[in-house]
């Protein structure tokens, strides 16, 4: 499911000419009409309905706490869709060289009162009602009184935290929720600087931005919302995965075969035992990630990516290429304890120490 | 003065807007004009965040999304609604649970607990929009870098709010919420006891990181999620976190004029 959306993801939002072109030839960009802006909404709810006759499905989806990320559903969608549809419809006007649709003349102006408070007042009377019909519709949850003694299973950080603890299956806390978070922080600040693109300012569009709202798209859609999907309807007892028909069965096994670098290396390939030296076993680890972050973003700016480490200069290009290599370490950890069940590419567990 | 030039029997607002009292208050009278209305932006200090005049495209639904505007009322809504809930809850062991528990029980048609519980959920999510917005119209591109920036603070700082709000029900989802999340604490390189680099932190045999000491006993107040820590979030949430999080959005709303109000294609 997740090689599926990696696979198509970029050919949907592509991120540089040559997905541009395949984007184009499979006519991609007809998701980004009415049309297929009301295909999309179809399949999701006939997904919701036709799932809420499922017992399992109905248990978790409509749990009250879950009901807003049911709902972050939709409005990513409906939201993404309408971004898209905007930077579709400018990326042809500016191709036929006409002005964008959010271009006015300097001089056309609008008064504030009314035209802008009056949107501003129905939006405020509209989320009220909506925040009351909400809360008179749905009583706030409570559980069973606090009890340090009884953890129930699974627990779960809140759901906007469930990508980071979705993470933790793949990473050390260290990395999962100190590193990535602050990573992720830094990286978002960083997005400014980085993108360095004058184009696409006070309007919707994409041909002219491509790489930067790729890449955004990618973080955003893939990396954070579904991941908090994961985490929220599809991991159960003891974090398991479950799919989204499935009873959340406490005594569903899932084998734990997962093995170190070192212990492949050592054990499986030269058939001797771990050595007693720390350094020495997970020699082999740390060259990897050494390589991963000193020796790829060099031979990437002498090779595929000449052209934009020329555009960025040193500094932009190693912070971005960074920022970017912390990115796909995820999914390629991911893929990695899926194939290989590969457990820890460096494991120093005395020190805590575990990549 | 009950009727106009033309002797037409003048309405009731009207006259209202005409009286010492209106006019002592909200200097311009009823905007009846451009003048007016443009008076009426500019001498409110609520409505003078905005400029008079806006580009007519900017004010397009379609363009904003209204997402930060309704981020802003929603941070009011629970504002107002936390300072309701601040009345009928004890932020102690032994009365926590059971104050929300009357709360529930004892006011009749009460929906304040609930209103603050879904408005923080939807503000998460329309902080988010609001971002993907900005993101998506380039407004983050120069002169407006640094505004991008606050907005990220503002972020951290609503994902914060929300989490010390989570504890304080002191309900089994509370506490274990919490010690999950808080359990990343440990793992602070350097800092967290089970982080990696706290046990080169020490002298001889010495731990200078320790359970009793790293940077989750400091959130917490304790080893575990406790009485300390109930108290301490709900210092965070109704006054901490509150306070810095104005002082950042006063910084982004000056900010987005100083830099030139909402984007606009040139």
């Amino acid at each position: 499911m997740l090689t599926f959306i990696l696979l198509t993801f970029f050919f949907i939002f592509p991120p540089n000419d040559w997905f541009y072109k395949w984007n184009k030839k499979f006519k991609l960009d007809l998701i980004w009409t009415n049309k297929g802006g009301i295909l999309i909404l179809l399949g999701l709810l006939t997904f919701f309905l036709f799932g809420l006759t499922d017992e399992n499905f109905k248990l978790i989806v409509l749990k009250p706490d879950n009901v807003p990320i049911v709902g972050l559903i939709f409005l990513v969608a409906f939201f993404t869709w309408l971004s898209m549809k905007q930077a579709t419809e400018n990326d042809k006007r500016i191709d036929n060289n006409e002005k964008v649709n959010e271009y006015h003349d300097p001089d056309d102006k609008v008064l504030t009162w009314p035209d802008l408070v009056y949107i501003e007042l129905i939006a405020l009377v509209l989320c009220t009602v909506l925040l009351v019909v909400w809360s008179i519709a749905l009583p706030a949850p409570l559980e069973q009184p606090a009890n340090p003694t009884l953890s129930p299973n699974p627990s779960k950080a809140p759901w906007y935290f469930l990508g980071l603890q979705e993470m933790l299956v793949y990473f050390d806390p260290w990395i999962a929720g100190v590193l990535f978070p602050t990573i992720m922080i830094i990286g978002l600040m960083a997005i400014p600087y980085l993108d360095i693109n004058k184009e696409g300012v006070g309007y919707y569009s994409f041909k002219q931005r491509k790489m930067a709202v790729s890449l955004f798209m990618f973080g955003w859609l893939v990396l954070w919302i579904l991941l908090i999907i994961v985490g929220t309807f599809l991991r159960g007892p003891n974090w398991n995965f479950f799919g989204p028909f499935e009873y959340w069965d406490i005594h569903k096994l899932a084998p734990l075969t997962n093995i170190n670098l070192s212990e492949y290396i050592y054990i499986i390939w030269f058939r001797s035992g771990l050595p007693d030296n720390i350094l020495i076993r997970e020699m082999w680890g740390f060259l990897l990630i050494l390589g991963y972050f000193m020796v790829l973003p060099p031979l990437l700016a002498k090779s595929m990516l000449n052209k934009l480490y020329k555009k960025l200069g040193n500094l932009r290009y190693s912070v971005f290429i960074i920022l970017i290599l912390f990115a796909i370490s995820l999914p390629i950890k991911m893929y990695l304890r899926w194939m290989f069940n590969l457990k820890y590419i460096v494991a120093i567990p005395e020190y805590f120490f575990n990549i | 003065m009950a009727k106009d030039q033309k002797g037409k029997k003048r309405g009731f607002i009207s006259r209202l807007g005409d009286s010492q009292v209106w006019k002592s208050i909200i200097r311009t009278g009823v905007p009846r004009n451009r003048r007016g209305r443009m008076f009426s932006v500019l001498n409110s200090v609520f409505l003078h965040l905005h400029p008079v005049r806006m580009p007519r495209h900017a004010v397009r639904l379609k363009y904003t999304w209204c997402a930060g505007g309704l981020s802003f009322y929603i941070f009011c809504v629970l504002t107002i609604t936390g300072i309701l809930l601040m009345f009928y809850y004890r932020p102690t062991v032994e009365y926590a649970y059971t104050d929300i528990m009357d709360l529930s029980e004892q006011v009749p048609l009460g929906i304040m607990r609930e209103i603050h519980r879904w408005a923080a959920h939807l503000m998460v999510i329309t902080v988010w929009i609001h971002m993907f917005r900005v993101f998506m119209t380039g407004s983050y591109k120069p002169p407006r870098e640094f505004n991008w920036m606050v907005g990220v603070i503002l972020l951290v700082l609503t994902l914060l709010l929300s989490f010390t709000g989570y504890l304080l029900p002191w309900d089994q989802l509370a506490i274990w919420a919490i010690t999950v999340g808080t359990n990343m604490a440990r793992a602070t390189p350097f800092l967290g006891h089970e982080g990696p680099g706290a046990a080169l932190l020490s002298i001889g045999d010495i731990n200078l990181v320790h359970a009793g000491s790293d940077v989750r006993f400091a959130l917490l107040g304790g080893r575990f999620v406790g009485e300390a820590a109930l108290l301490r979030f709900y210092v965070l949430h109704c006054i901490g976190f509150p306070f810095i999080i104005i002082i950042f959005m006063a910084i982004h709303f000056w900010r987005i004029r100083k830099d030139g109000g909402i984007t606009t294609p040139v």
